[in-house]
Order: C-alpha cells, then structure tokens, then sequence
C-alpha cells in the first residue's frame, strides 16, 4: 500500500468537498478498494472514509418499497426484518454475497459504485426499478451501470442512498464462483403485476436484461416458459472459471430458479 | 489404560489454546532491535536474460539500507541451493542438476524467480524501493508446461538439459510386463493428468536471519518443518557455515503440507545479509509471493495399462509419467514422481509384473516438490482410476475386482515388484468394513430416487497404501538420498520428576505437543501436565531430520520410546540401589518400580529426584542424573492403507457435484489419540476432495505467466463444499517393526480421497459412457462433458 492521507468526514457536504482533492477516493466497506491499494494497483492521495457519516447508512420502508442507505453493509440488509418482510429475496441476494467477513464489511454504495461485472447487487437494482440517489441527482436503476466497472456516475459524485421497489413476486438465483463467491451468473427475475424484469448479472461485461425472458414469462410466469431461450454467447464473459457458452446456458438455467423460487 | 492422558485417549491438543486465542509465536512475529526488513525484486518473466541491474534509484530511497543482487551473493562465494536427492537415468547418467542460486545471476526461469532483494528500515518502505529497482530483462520463449517442454521445439530452460529432460528413470522389470501384456484376455488403459497444486499454508513462508559479529554466529528463524535439514544444507552448501555456528529456529510454523521441508533461497539471503548489512534481516511472503515460490505439488501426465486375464486377475502394469520439476529442482523433487511413486504402483494388489518410466523435465514454472502425500496420491489415483475402468472392460463389479487382486493378508509380509515390502495390512477388512457404512447394496436405489430427481449419483472406491516414515537411512542412501532418515529424542527428567522431551521431529499442526505428551505420560505414569516437548531449534534438539512423510510418531515416536527405554533402564538401576535389591528383581510398571514380590516400590519421581541428588550413589557403578538421548532408524517404510467410499450426486443442469457421503476406512496401526487421528484425516479428506473438484493451478502455456495467483481465481474447499465425515479406523494389523505399532496418519486423507471422488464422478457420469475425466471437476467440465455426451444436447 502506499501512502495516502485518510480523511473522515461526519456528513455528505464534507465528503464532497473533501472529495474535491485529486486523487481522492471515496471509501465504502473497502472490500474491493483495500485489496487493491494492498496490491499497489492504485495509489490515490487521500481516501474520504464514509463510515462516519450517518445520512448514509440504514434501511427505510418507503412507498412503495425500500430506500437503503448507500453505507449500509450487506450484512445489515442480509439480517433486516424489514427487507425480509418487504423484499425478501434482497435479503436473500445480500446473504449470498462473498463470506461473512465481506458481508460485514461490504457496503451497497461501494458495491454498486464499482459495477464489478461479476457482483451481485446491480442484478437488484435493475431487477427491482432502482432509483440511486446521489449528493447531485437521482439515476435510474436502468441507466446507472454503463458497462465493466462503469456507471453513471460523474468524478466525485457520492450515492447516497438506492430506492427499490417492491414487487409482487421476485427470486434472485445465483450460480457462484466456487474460487471468489462471486456471481458466475446470478438472475433476479422481479413481477411487478404484468410486468417482469429479468436482470441478469456475471454473464456479460455489465447487468443487463433478458427481453425475451422478460416477455415469455409475461405472458406465462412459470419456469417452463423459458424452454427454448437463451441469451446466446456472444458477447458474455469467458474465463477460466466459466467459457461464454456455459454461461449462456447457466443463465437460462438460474433464470428458471429465479422463477420457481419466486413461486 | 493406566494414565487417563496415555495412549489411546483422545486428549484435546495442547497447543491449540495458544493457537487459537491468538498466542502463537510464528516467525513473523519475532522482532529484533535494530531489525531490518527485506523485500524481494521478482521476475514478471517466465523466461528472460537479466542484462542489468540498477539499484541507485532504489538506494535513494528513504529508509533503504541495501539492494543486494546474484552478483553481490557470488563475490561472496554464496553456492548454489543443493538438492537432497539424486535419480540416475536409464542409461546409468546421473540426473541433470543446474544450480539454483537463491538470486538468480543472469538468466529468470519462472515467474517470481528473485533477483535482487531490497532492505529497509520498514516493511513498506522496502516495498516502495522494491519498485525502483530497475532491472533491463530481455525476454526469451517461455515453456509453460510438461508436454511443452518435450515438444522437441522447446526452448531450453538450462542449456545443460537437452530436451528439457532432468531424468528418463525407471523401475520394474519391463520383460516380464511385455510377456504378460502378450498374453493378456483383457487390456485397460487410461490417460490422466494429476494436475498442479498450490500448497497454500495458512502461515506464508517468512525467515529472519541474524548474526552475532562478537561470536561469529548466524540464527536463521524460520517456516521449516525440518530445521537441522536446513542447518545442513544451507550451512554447508550454500553459506559455508559450521554446524555449531548456525542456529536454525522453527518456532511455531502454521501449516507446511510438505511445501515447507524444502531449503528456500529467501533463507540464505537473509542469513547471509545479516551478516553483510550487520543487522538482523526479516523477510515475510505475502500471498501472491506464497502462490508464485512455494513449491507446487504433483503435476504428472500419465498413460497407464493393466493386463489382465480372462477373470479380471490383474497380470502386469505399465505406467509411463510425465513429471514437472518446475524451473529448478527444488531439494526432494527428484525422488517424488520415483522412490515416492512408482514404488507404491503395485497399491493393495498382487499384480505380479510392474514397469513403470518416468521422465522429468524442467519448464518455465515454479519449482515442484512434495506435496502433502508426495508422489503416493499420484500413484494411487493412477490405480484406482485404472481398477475402475478395468472393472468396465471386465463388467466386473468395482468392489469385486478389488477384493480379486487385494493381496491377501495371510501373505504379509508381501513383496511387491516394486521395491517395497508391505509388513502388515488386511485390504479385504478395510472394504469390509466401509461397505455397511455407504449402505453399498442400497446404492442403486439411491441412484435410481436420484434420477427421478433429475440429478445423477454416482458412488467411487479408492484403496490406498502408502510407504511412510521414510525409511531405513541405508535404503534411502542406495536410492539416491543425500541424507539420512532417523529421528532422534532425548527425554530429560528434572530433578522434581517433570519432564522435557526434545523432538527432532517438527510439528507445525500434527500435534506433537500432545500425542508425544502422551506416550511419555503412559510409559511412567506422570501427569500430562508435567511433560513439555520441545522441538524446532538446532540448539535444543540433539539433532533431528523433522516432519513430513508421516514420520513423526513412527520414527520421531519411535526414538522417544528408545530415549525411554534407556531412562527406565537408568531408573531401574537407581530404584535397585535404592530398595537394596538387584537390579532383575525391579518389575516396572507405569512408573512404578517395585522389588518383585514385595511391596518395596518407588515411583519414577523419587528416582528422577535421586538422580539428581546422589548422596550415597556408588558413582563407579551409577552417574547421577536422569537424561537419556536416542537415535532410531527404521528398519522398514511404515504403510498405512485403508478403503474411501466417497457417493456424491451431480445436478445436470449445471455440472455442479455434491458430496452427499464420505467414508474412510484406515489402517494406521496403532492409534495414540483418535481424536487428533481423525482432525487429520479430516483435513487430508478436504485437501484430496480439493483436487478432485476445485483446486488447479494454471500457468499460462505460451507465457508462463501463473493465471491462478490469488484465491480469485485458485479454489480452495471449504467447510461447506464437503460432507460430515464418516471416518473410522481399526488397529488389528500393527506395524511389526517399530516399538509403537504405529504406521502414519498424516497424508492418508488426502491420498484416497481424489481417487474416490473422481471414480464416483465418473459413475454418476457412467450412463452417458463416460470412462474417464480429468481433476478438478468442475462445473464447466462436467456439464461440458454432459453435453458432448448427448447428441441432442449438443446439437441443441
Ligand atoms: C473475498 C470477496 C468476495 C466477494 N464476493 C462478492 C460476491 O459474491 N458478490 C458481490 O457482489 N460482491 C462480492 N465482493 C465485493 C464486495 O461486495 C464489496 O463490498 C464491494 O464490491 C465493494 O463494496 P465496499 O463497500 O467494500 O466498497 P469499497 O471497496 O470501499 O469501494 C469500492 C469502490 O466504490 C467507491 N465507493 C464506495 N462507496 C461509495 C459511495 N457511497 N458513492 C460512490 N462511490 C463509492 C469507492 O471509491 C471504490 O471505487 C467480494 C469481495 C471480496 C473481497
């Protein structure tokens, strides 16, 4: 690691003029940032620490749905009563992620921020109309994650807080890494009266959503609606975990146990 | 049992109230005024020229004391690290042995490979200057693999290794294989990959050279299982320093798996560094370090045929291996894929005519040695996959053709046509007794429920049988070891009747501190309490040849009871001078020294505080003290052996596998403590089903470059990817030839259980014809294998 000055600030305007600095960086649960600041891959000039500034943590039933904090850690919303009562299958998603030691650590905001093609929670965001709420705008969920470690997001810009729906129905399955516990490929599939959102994360460089998916089952909300479909290869992820062909077939796979589990 | 703490009791470890709260004291955490911290310049190339080395933006860099390079380490006549073993060709030519200097001089040969080291006031700031250390590579063709290597169009690796070939060995008798194969009914035949490991201690290597200008002595503190080995070879081939001016510590040390038998460069460096900047020298790996310079485990490619006549009775084997030594022969490679493999090739069969070659080759990739099990889960594996397949050429049940080839146990001892004679064993008794644990009869049903589940059962056998306790000095040294293999003790009674035992075996979470306690605690019947080992400094121990090969309680065990026997002998002196009785009237028992047929007794207390207090001792006859000293050399391999059952179910859909049931059998002779036999085995249960699913290490053919260098991207098992173990042991056939009875519990684990697992993958996969697939098994792999399989699947 190299040097770096730390910095705490106790409210969003701090944190944002703090962040002003060149060379800063915003630290969330630092599950991705420290290891590479370990690694000596990056080297910013100070790191702004969110966990002093309460605007930005805890979950709130809002109409409608939820609104997490961006500070709040995945183990918070894997144990809340109120995401089990109002959205469960986001509890289920923030329990899944990485080992007990991330999940205690790791933190929405910095989860999203990053968009780490294999992470979990753009998955929600899209799936679960997301609102994402910054100390300047709101994004939509579906406009936020712009391709492989790239969002909307400008230089600088804090997430605050992200709103999600509340739909009538919804699973998120998850086919992990079995090295890292990151998604291979995980599948939300959210029914919001017609409408369905399938939300496919892993496959490919970014989130995306699975229109065929989402029509098929529309039209017929079982598992067997999607016999037949596929979000072909091109395009998707391939290492040496998993080439692009498999994972084109893993998600229709999950896709038809997000379905099921959702009932 | 006499002593609630002796033999055969499950005593909780000892050690692990330290360990686990946080006590320990691993190298790392010594610290040392004036200490300094190094930081080694590593090679990005598999393969390059060092053309240069400019150090002076590094030196101008705060808190930076020196950078150190192969040219400063050859002005000071610094030799090359030497390897233990030595393998002769074919041909009679001695195996190909280019140095390896612990900072290479002017050419890289794996990723990782150190050229200069960096020492600085502070670990960071030594990082930082790391980075300025310019060093002008010109990169050369890399060969990143085996089959590479051997391609005839191969870069060389060493210039003095044509063909990339450090030895083409081999063992049986090649006529007698070819008569049988001539006349064979039947023929099976595979092609496998036992594929490369990462060791993965949970303590990275670390080493903290010292040195001590007003005495001239060195100590080196460090991660080794064996520390007198490292004295030796350091000392004496790489420094050139005197036995009784080198002190070598290996304090606690968390986890080896072998990887930390071996002399390492980093040792020598900051040893001799010491010396050079006159300050103590601390070096820690970080995990990338561990992935990229710990010496890799396994790693063969294999093609294997069994003859067999028209009853499935095996006739003769022929094995030929492929065996990666890595870019330089790291201290016992040699003998792993030879006199640790193709010697265990006859397993728990009378297979009458064995030939087995092997041929081991340099590649652009990290040294490879032994690996928890070294060279016998390679030979097991090759069997037991090969018995499988037998068994389908013979449509023979799996369980039957073993029990037809098992040698029996009334012919024990039995000497195998390659090399070893088993003492001891009853293969026929380990199958009989895990067959009710799986509920074998029961299996088919199973299968069939899980079928209409949509999911694919398969179940898998693995007998195994190891030589362990590596071996009579003079067996070894006819094959080519360097070295001796006795182990040695000394038992000291203090004059209040307390006791220290000092072990040259080394434990590093086999749980000498107790099982050791133990056998002392049962032999005079003192309190567990008042024994304390002590093992892991040159200084201490008489001498010691450490932990590995499951050799600590057969042969480290083995010197303890000769150290005891001469003590009681001693005691028995002192009690008869005591009681006014001779010497053969003294009947001893737990301790108790009693004049025959009286009720004249003295326990080993008041004795051990006569010794010390020899008022009215006739000291012609009888020296005071109470302190004794042993060397033992084996007269014979140790072989545990034992049957794992492992039943698992594979979800077609995604090619994931589940253990479902796991269950090993073992016969490890006598057992000190079950408790710590069976956390053992459990780990070696988990390390086995680790290669068998998760775990490859993957080097970049064309590059060389290691793609699995962080745990991203290597698998290791955890507690939730396997089973409850169903473990069981018997102790009806002990070893015949060492005073315990006792054979090894260490690698056994990890020795069935790949095979097991993989031919229980296989079964499941058995519907879609499926013969054979390599480790890990993973989930690509098997939905992959699924899919080609099917026609209509693929066509889909
Ligand atoms: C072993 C391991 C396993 C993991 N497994 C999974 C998994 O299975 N699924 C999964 O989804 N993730 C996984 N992760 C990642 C984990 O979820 C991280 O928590 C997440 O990627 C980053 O969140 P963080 O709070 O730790 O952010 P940090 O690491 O602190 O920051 C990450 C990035 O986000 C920025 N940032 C942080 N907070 C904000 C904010 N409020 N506004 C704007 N920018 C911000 C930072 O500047 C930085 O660029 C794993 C991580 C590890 C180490």
């Amino acid at each position: 690691m190299y040097a770096f000055t730390y910095q705490r600030p106790t409210t969003v305007a701090e944190a944002a003029s703090a962040i002003q600095a060149e060379e800063a960086k915003l630290l969330g649960g630092g599950q991705t940032l420290l290891p590479t600041l370990k690694q000596r891959l990056a080297r910013p000039s100070d790191l702004i620490d969110l966990s002093g500034i309460p605007e930005l943590k805890g979950i709130r039933e809002v109409d409608g749905g939820l609104e997490i904090g961006a500070f709040t850690r995945h183990a918070e919303v894997a144990h809340s009563d109120l995401v089990k009562r109002v959205i469960p299958s986001l509890a289920g998603l923030a329990e899944g992620i990485g080992d007990r030691q991330v999940r205690n650590m790791g933190t929405l905001g910095g989860s999203i921020a990053n968009a780490d093609p294999s992470a979990d929670y753009p998955s929600a965001v899209v799936a679960l109309k997301g609102l994402v709420t910054t100390d300047r705008r709101t994004i939509a969920g579906d406009d936020f994650f712009t391709g492989m470690f790239e969002t909307a997001l400008e230089p600088g810009e804090i997430i605050k807080a992200v709103r999600f729906s509340r739909p009538d129905k919804a699973a998120y399955a998850k086919f992990r890494n079995p090295a890292s516990r990151y998604a291979i490929v995980g599948v939300y599939v959210a029914r919001f009266g017609a409408e369905v959102r399938v939300a496919v994360t892993g496959a490919a460089g970014s989130v995306f959503r699975a229109d065929a998916f989402e029509a098929a089952l529309a039209a017929d909300f079982r598992a067997e609606a999607l016999n037949g479909l596929s979000v072909g290869a091109d395009g998707l992820n391939a290492d040496i975990h998993a080439s692009a062909d498999y994972r084109a077939h893993l998600v229709t796979v999950m896709a038809k146990r997000a379905v099921e589990a959702a009932g | 049992m006499a002593n609630p703490n002796g033999i055969g009791a499950s005593v909780r470890r000892r050690e692990d109230q330290r360990f686990l709260t946080g006590r320990g004291n691993y190298t790392d955490d010594f610290k040392r005024p004036n200490m300094t911290h190094a930081v080694h310049v590593r090679s990005p190339y598999a393969h390059a020229r060092v053309l240069g080395i400019d150090p002076a933006d590094a030196l101008a860099m705060p808190g930076v004391v020196a950078v150190l390079t192969g040219a400063d380490m050859e002005a000071d006549k610094v030799g090359s690290l030497p390897c233990g073993w030595q393998i002769h060709s074919k041909d009679g030519s001695p195996m190909k042995e280019p140095p390896h200097y612990p900072l290479a001089r002017d050419r890289v040969r794996y990723v990782g490979d150190a050229v200069a080291v960096v020492i600085a006031e502070t670990r960071e700031q030594a990082r930082d200057a790391a980075e300025m250390v310019v060093v002008d590579y010109e990169e050369l063709p890399a060969v990143g693999s085996s089959t590479r290597a051997i391609d005839g169009a191969a870069t060389l690796v060493h210039d003095d290794a044509p063909g990339n070939v450090c030895y083409d060995w081999h063992l049986g008798d090649k006529a007698a294989v070819d008569a049988a194969f001539a006349q064979a009914a039947h023929v099976a035949r595979i092609d496998l990959v036992n594929q490369r490991l990462v060791p993965n201690a949970m303590e990275p290597r670390a080493a903290l050279g010292e040195y001590d200008a007003s005495s001239g002595e060195y100590t080196l503190t460090t991660t080794s299982q064996n520390p007198h080995v490292i004295r030796l070879l350091m000392g004496a081939f790489v420094l050139g320093i005197p036995e009784h001016k080198l002190r070598v510590v290996a304090p606690d040390v968390g986890g080896g798996f072998g990887s930390k038998i071996f002399h390492y460069g980093e040792e020598a460096v900051v040893t001799w560094a010491a010396r050079k900047i006159g300050r103590p020298v601390k070096w820690t790996a970080d995990r990338s370090e561990s992935f990229l310079t710990d010496a890799h485990g396994r790693d063969h490619v294999s093609h294997a045929e069994m003859a067999m006549d028209a009853d499935g009775n095996f006739l003769a084997l022929r094995v030929s291996t492929l065996a990666n030594m890595g870019a330089y022969l790291s201290t016992f490679a040699p003998s792993i894929p030879t006199y640790l493999y193709a010697t265990l090739l006859a397993g728990q069969y009378k297979t009458p005519a064995i030939y087995a070659e092997v041929k081991a080759v340099f590649t652009n990739t990290s040294p490879v040695d032994a690996y928890r099990g070294a060279g016998r889960p390679e030979a097991c594996y090759l069997i037991e996959r090969l018995v499988d397949v037998a068994a389908g050429v013979m449509g023979m049940d799996k369980t039957e053709i073993r029990r037809r080839n098992f040698v029996p146990a009334d012919a024990m001892p039995y000497q195998t046509p390659v090399a070893l004679q088993y003492d001891t064993g009853d293969f026929a008794k380990n199958l009989d007794i895990a067959l009710p644990l799986v509920d074998y009869p029961g299996f088919q049903q199973r299968r069939a429920e899980s079928k209409a589940r949509g999911k694919l059962r398969g179940i898998g056998f693995a007998t195994y049988i190891e030589a362990c306790g590596i071996a009579p000095s003079n067996v070894a040294g006819a094959l080519g070891a360097r070295a001796g293999l006795y182990e040695c003790a000394e038992v000291r009674f203090h004059p209040t009747g307390s006791v220290t035992v000092f072990t040259g075996s080394h434990s590093h979470g086999q749980g000498h501190e107790t099982t050791f306690a133990q056998i002392v605690a049962e032999r005079f019947g003192v309190p567990i309490e008042n024994v304390e080992i002590v093992h892991g400094d040159t200084n201490k121990i008489p001498f010691g040849m450490g932990t590995y090969g499951s050799r600590s309680l057969a042969v480290g065990g083995s010197a303890l009871v000769k150290a005891m026997d001469k003590v009681e002998r001693k005691a028995k002196k002192i009690a008869a001078h005591m009681l006014e009785a001779a010497e053969t009237d003294i009947e001893v028992k737990d301790g108790r020294f009693t004049v025959a047929g009286t009720d004249k007794s003295l326990g080993i207390g008041d004795i051990a505080l006569q010794a010390y207090v020899p008022h009215n001792f006739p000291l012609d006859e009888l020296e005071p003290g109470l302190d004794e000293q042993a060397f033992y050399d084996p007269k014979n391999f140790t072989y545990p052996n034992g049957c794992h059952v492992c039943e698992l179910e594979i979800d077609p859909d995604t090619g994931v596998t589940t253990i479902v049931n796991f269950a090993a059998v073992d016969d490890f002779g006598n057992v000190i403590n079950p408790l710590i036999v069976e956390g053992q085995v459990h780990g070696g249960l988990v390390q086995g089903i680790g290669q068998a699913l998760y775990e490859n290490c993957v080097y970049d053919e064309e590059s060389g470059q290691l793609v699995t260098g962080s745990y991203m991207d290597y698998c290791m098992p955890r507690a939730d990817d396997v089973p409850s173990f169903t473990v069981r042991y018997h102790e009806d056939q002990p070893c015949t030839h060492n005073p315990l009875g006792v054979k090894g519990c260490g690698e056994a684990g990890t020795i069935g259980a790949a095979a097991a697992v993989m031919n229980a993958v296989v079964d499941a996969l058995s519907d879609y014809g499926i013969t054979h697939m390599d480790m890990p098994a993973t989930p690509e792999k098997v939905w992959r294998t699924i899919r080609d399989a099917t026609p209509a699947l693929a066509a889909e």
